[in-house]
């Protein structure tokens, strides 16, 4: 089993000394053509990996700012084809690892097979699909590592030993810690039982352990010490640009 | 057939932190519902809180214009107005026994928040609501029906502001409150084990139907015509006379407008494969896979998708899908409520409607059950709306 490019890229940043850095950024927001320069700006500002998100209309795990963000990309145009595109034409110009973030049925309709192929072509590395659990995810999973690309897990406070062990068995890239019992968004703290998950996860895996969900700013990893070896924002980020028009100084923050 | 699945829709697509609590449902439905003390429990309150068994009525005036015999079962003289009461009291008592204080349910056009607010307060758990602020606005009846039953109405102001926006918020509040709060799912539809969990509590009527008719006419009826949303009513009707293959199961989608290019609410007839609120079954959606919103005169069957076990009864041939508009519906309304003296609500006024339009497909002197899901009351601000401007006719209409 070949080692992701995702993993070695976190390892990489541990390595150095620090967690690895991974902005979530939803697909053609705010528009189409600022997208692409938050992209790169977030390129440029020493992400290991960037989440890009496929807008979609029912957004069910997500928090109130993703949605709005995503729902704001779909009314400006976006979709799976536009970005698989616009990736294409852009490949080999990013430091970063690519990951695409999405509900299934957008990827259903364009086609597993012919996802795989554009995705692989446009340089993804891979996939995070919040609503593809393990019970559901195999013969996509196997679609998608044929054509080298990881389908991250997600994984939660509610998720015992014995089920992160299946997804170990099975998964790749880096595994995505849930901080919270909820959706998306900033948080002010994290609750108490979130580092016995961390303990779990980090028992059942091999893989890199990426927090994620409700963290904004650096000084709240503190407490987390070396329970993890990433970190991934999104709604703080979003909410950053809507404020500033600028993905650039967020990313200051953090190097 | 894989578990959760009928044929090749169904399954559990949600995100990951869902799955604990749909395993514990799923055990729930396996170990609790079946046992003899919950089954007495639930038909105790099926009879004496409900009132069941419902009636099924014939409908003379109608039947000697069609030519056969057409029997209501009737669920609109349920307690709370329609079919919604029995799925809900079944899962308040399973709330109960899963020792959770607290149910969480979505709602439409309200009755399926009505019911789950009437279900809680009968058995003395809390209960939210999430609705649609659109529906919020054109259901305000009902809206104030669930605050006096004590329930807490969150409108939900995101992407359509309908009932599926209110499901996505449900899911996302469950996913949260997990631990105290049961989701009362409000039709047969959504990730597994709900789309059987729902059929369980629903069959109630088909079995009951099946017994009344051959009672009455010694005979298995030539067809059962329900309408389908979610479609837990239909589910409910049809499950008994699946095996009963001489039977012939037909269920009503909402062809809205009816014209070309509008919106609708017929998913099986208009749709095509897809992954939405936990589920792979048919919807409505572009190219990209995004979801369209839909549309019916009939707030209960506004729906982008239906139940799994629907897609599979379609797709296998079991039951046969059709359509109605959202005028054959209302003047299918008219049609029982001037023949017969009873008045349906817009939803299964498109059951009504379907046999009305294709009474010349069914033999003379057969037996055809509709299940008649709900009452009219609900709709007169519509009705009014759409038909006000009609003159009033005499006796005869």
């Amino acid at each position: 089993m070949t080692t992701s490019k995702l993993t070695e890229r976190i390892r990489k940043a541990n390595a150095a000394g620090r967690k690895a850095l991974i902005p979530f950024i939803p697909g053609g927001f705010p528009d189409l053509e600022q997208f692409w320069t938050h992209l790169e700006a977030l390129d440029a500002g020493g992400a290991d990996i960037i989440e890009v998100g496929v807008p979609f209309s029912d957004p069910c795990a997500d928090g109130p700012v993703v949605e709005k963000a995503s729902i704001q990309a779909l009314e400006a145009g976006v979709s799976l084809k536009w970005l698989l595109n616009g990736l294409k034409a852009r490949a080999g110009r990013f430091q970063a690892e690519l990951v695409l973030m999405g509900y299934l049925n957008p990827f259903l309709q364009y086609g597993f097979e012919k996802l795989a192929e554009d995705a692989a072509a446009a340089g993804v590395s891979g996939f995070i699909i919040p609503d593809l659990p393990l019970d559901e995810d195999a013969p996509y999973r196997a679609v998608l590592q044929g054509k080298g690309m990881a389908l991250v897990p997600l994984v939660g406070l509610n998720t015992d030993l014995e089920r992160m062990k299946a997804y170990a068995a099975v998964a790749k890239g880096y595994v995505y810690v849930v901080s919270v019992l909820g959706t998306t968004g900033a948080r002010e703290s994290f609750p108490a039982e979130l580092a016995d998950a961390l303990a779990r996860a980090r028992e059942a895996f091999d893989l890199p352990i990426a927090l994620g969900f409700g963290i904004k700013e650096p000084a709240q990893l503190e407490v987390f010490g070396d329970s993890i070896d990433a970190v991934i924002f999104g709604s703080a980020l979003i909410t950053h640009i809507r404020e500033t028009g600028s993905a650039k100084a967020f990313m200051a923050r953090w190097a | 057939m894989k578990k959760g699945y009928f044929g090749d829709f169904g399954g559990q697509f949600v995100a990951e932190l869902l799955i604990p609590p749909l395993r514990e449902l799923e055990h729930a439905l396996e170990t609790i519902v079946p046992s003899p003390e919950f089954q007495a429990e639930f038909s105790a309150l099926l009879r004496d809180y409900v009132g069941r068994k419902s009636p099924l009525t014939h409908c003379p005036t109608l039947s000697k214009e069609l030519g056969f015999n057409l029997w209501l079962k009737r669920e609109d003289l349920n307690h709370t107005g329609s079919h919604k009461i029995n799925n809900t009291l079944g899962q308040a008592l399973l709330t109960k026994y899963m020792g959770k204080p607290a149910m969480l349910t979505e709602t439409g056009a309200g009755m399926n928040g009505v019911a789950t607010a009437t279900a809680a307060r009968a058995l003395d758990l809390d209960c939210i609501v999430f609705m649609g602020a659109t529906d919020v606005a054109r259901q305000s009846h009902n809206v104030r029906r669930m605050q006096l039953l004590g329930a807490e109405i969150v409108p939900v102001q995101n992407g359509t502001k309908t009932l599926k926006d209110a499901i996505n918020e449900a899911l996302r509040y469950w996913i949260a409150e997990q631990r105290t709060h049961h989701y009362c799912f409000g039709t047969a539809a959504g990730p597994h084990p709900f789309p059987t969990l729902v059929r369980e509590f629903q069959s109630v009527v088909g079995r009951e139907a099946r017994e009344q008719i051959l009672e009455k006419t010694g005979e298995l009826p030539y067809a059962v015509v329900a309408c389908v949303g979610g479609g837990s009513n239909a589910i409910g009707a049809f499950h008994a006379f699946v095996p009963d293959e001489s039977v012939r199961l037909v269920g009503v989608e909402a062809a809205g407008t009816g014209e070309p290019g509008c919106y609708n609410s017929a998913p099986l007839n208009l749709g095509s494969r897809g992954v939405l609120h936990g589920q792979m079954t048919m919807l409505l959606q572009d190219e990209d896979g995004q979801i369209l919103p839909s549309h019916s005169v009939a707030a209960g069957l506004d729906y982008p998708g239906v139940g799994p076990e629907h897609a599979h009864l379609h797709d296998s041939g079991r039951a046969h899908y059709g359509t109605v508009n959202d005028a054959q519906a209302l003047k299918a309304f008219m049609t029982l409520t001037r023949s017969e003296g009873i008045m349906p609500a817009l939803e299964s006024s498109h059951a009504v409607a379907w046999v009305l339009e294709n009474r010349d497909r069914i033999p003379k002197g057969a037996n055809v059950i509709v299940n008649l899901s709900g009452r009219g009351d609900k709709d007169m601000d519509i009705i009014e709306e759409h038909l006000g401007a009609q003159p009033v006719h005499g006796r005869k209409g």
